[in-house]
C-alpha cells in the first residue's frame, strides 16, 4: 500500500502526516507514506485545497484533516 | 444575561467599584471575552457544515469559463462559502485558471474568501453590531467584484508564471461527504480554528478592555477622526502587515471607535487587516509575476481606501 500526504507544508499537512502515521501504528498495517510537497505533482492529482490523503493513487480526503479514526478506516 | 453575569462577578464577587476604571476594565474584559467565544463556536460550527457543501473543486466548476461581470459576481458571492486557506492558494489559483476559469474572475474570488470570513464576521457583529456587520459583508464583495473586473479588463495573463499554463491537472471526483461526516468535520474546524486563534481574542479583548477603560474619550478624534484626510490611507498601510489576527485586531479596533476613531477608517483597516498580507503575496508570488502581484495589491488597496472615505463621508 502506498499512501501520499499532500501539501505545501502547512501546520495541517503536518498534523496529517503524524495522523497517518498513528493510524498505521494502531492498525498494525504497513505502507510506504511519503509527503508530496512540489506543486505539479499536487495538481496531478487535481486536489486544490491541501492537506489531502491519497492511498495507492485515489484521493480519499481533501482540505480538511482527517482524524486517526477516520484513516484507520480508509487503510 | 451575560452582562449581568459579567457584572455579579466583577463588582459583587471581586467586588470593585462599578464605574472605576479597572471595575469597569475588568467588566468589559470578561462580557466581551464570554460573548465572543459564544459566537464564535457557534457560528463557526454553523458555517463548517455549509462550507462542507461547497468544495472548492465544485465552485470551480461552476465558474469555468463564465464570462466578466456575472462571474466576478459568483466568484465574490462563493468566495463566502467556499473554504479558503492561504497556504492552499496555489493550487487552487492554477486549479481556476487550468479549468478555464478568467482570470479577473479568479481573482474576485481570492479577494472576497480571506476577507469575508466568518471569524471577521462574528467578531464585527459581536461587538459592532449586525449592520456594522453587514456593511462589512457588502462592501467587501464590491471590492472583491469591482478589484476583480479592473484586473480583468488589463488582460495581464502574460504576466502569470509561465509553468502555469502548461500544468496538468488531474480531475479528481468530488468526494461527497455524509451528514454525520459534515458533523464531525465541522467539530474539529471549529475545535482547530478556536485552539488557533483564542490568544489573540483574549489578549485582543484585554487590550480592547484596557483602552475602554484608560484611555480618555475622543482620545483619536482629532488624528483618526472624519476630518483627518490621511487616517484611511495610514490605518490600510498598518492593516497589511497584521494580517490573520483579525480574532485580535477587531476588539482593539472597537476600542478605538469608542475613542474617536470614524467608522470608515474602521472599516477600511479591517478590510487591510484580512485581504493583504505580507505572507499571502508571497506565496501568491509562486504563480504570479511581480507586476501582476503589484497590480492586485495596488487595486485592492485603492478599493479599500475609496471605501473608507465613502463611509467616513455617509455615515
Amino acid at each position: 500500500m502506498k499512501i501520499e500526504i499532500l501539501g505545501t507544508g502547512c501546520a495541517n499537512c503536518k498534523t496529517l502526516y503524524a495522523n497517518t502515521m498513528k493510524a498505521l501504528e494502531e492498525s498494525g498495517k504497513s505502507a510506504e507514506v511519503v509527503k508530496v510537497e512540489d506543486i505539479p505533482s499536487i495538481m496531478k492529482y487535481g486536489v486544490m485545497s491541501t492537506p489531502a490523503l491519497v492511498i495507492d493513487g485515489q484521493v480519499k480526503c481533501s482540505g480538511r484533516l482527517a482524524s486517526v479514526v477516520e484513516i484507520m478506516g480508509l487503510l | 444575561m451575560l452582562k449581568s453575569f459579567a457584572d455579579y462577578l466583577v463588582f459583587t464577587l471581586i467586588g470593585l467599584v462599578p464605574g472605576s476604571r479597572s471595575g469597569e476594565a475588568l467588566d468589559f474584559f470578561i462580557y466581551d471575552t464570554i460573548k465572543i467565544f459564544l459566537l464564535l463556536s457557534v457560528i463557526i460550527f454553523i458555517v463548517a457544515v455549509i462550507r462542507s457543501s461547497f468544495p472548492p473543486e465544485k465552485t470551480k466548476r461552476m465558474l469555468s469559463h463564465k464570462r466578466e461581470y456575472l462571474g466576478n459576481i459568483m466568484a465574490a458571492l462563493l468566495g463566502i462559502v467556499t473554504p479558503f486557506c492561504s497556504c492552499s492558494a496555489v493550487p487552487l489559483f492554477i486549479g481556476f485558471v487550468e479549468s478555464g476559469v478568467p482570470l479577473g474572475v479568479t481573482f474576485s474570488f481570492l479577494i472576497s474568501s480571506p476577507m469575508v470570513n466568518e471569524v471577521a464576521l462574528i467578531m464585527l457583529w459581536g461587538l459592532f453590531g449586525w449592520k456594522i456587520a453587514l456593511i462589512y459583508i457588502g462592501s467587501g464583495l464590491l471590492v472583491a467584484i469591482v478589484a476583480g473586473i479592473v484586473i480583468g479588463k488589463l488582460r495581464m495573463e502574460r504576466y502569470v508564471q509561465d509553468y502555469v499554463w502548461k500544468m496538468q491537472v488531474g480531475n479528481t471526483g468530488i468526494t461527497v461527504m455524509t451528514f454525520r461526516k459534515k458533523l464531525a468535520y465541522a467539530r474539529e474546524y471549529t475545535l482547530g480554528l478556536l485552539k488557533k486563534i483564542w490568544p489573540y481574542v483574549v489578549v485582543g479583548v484585554g487590550l480592547g478592555a484596557f483602552i475602554h477603560g484608560y484611555v480618555p474619550a475622543d482620545f483619536l478624534a482629532r488624528w483618526a477622526g472624519p476630518d483627518n484626510i490621511f487616517a484611511v490611507p495610514v490605518a490600510v498601510a498598518l492593516g497589511v502587515p497584521l494580517y490573520s489576527n483579525a480574532a485580535g485586531v477587531i476588539p482593539i479596533v472597537h476600542a478605538l471607535m469608542e475613542k474617536g476613531m470614524a467608522i470608515g477608517t474602521v472599516l477600511a483597516f479591517m478590510m487591510a487587516v484580512t485581504a493583504l498580507s505580507v505572507p499571502e503575496a508571497i506565496i501568491l508570488s509562486n504563480v504570479l509575476k511581480k507586476p501582476l502581484l503589484a497590480t492586485f495589491f495596488g487595486i485592492v488597496a485603492t478599493a479599500i481606501v475609496i471605501v473608507g472615505y465613502l463611509f467616513n463621508a455617509i455615515l
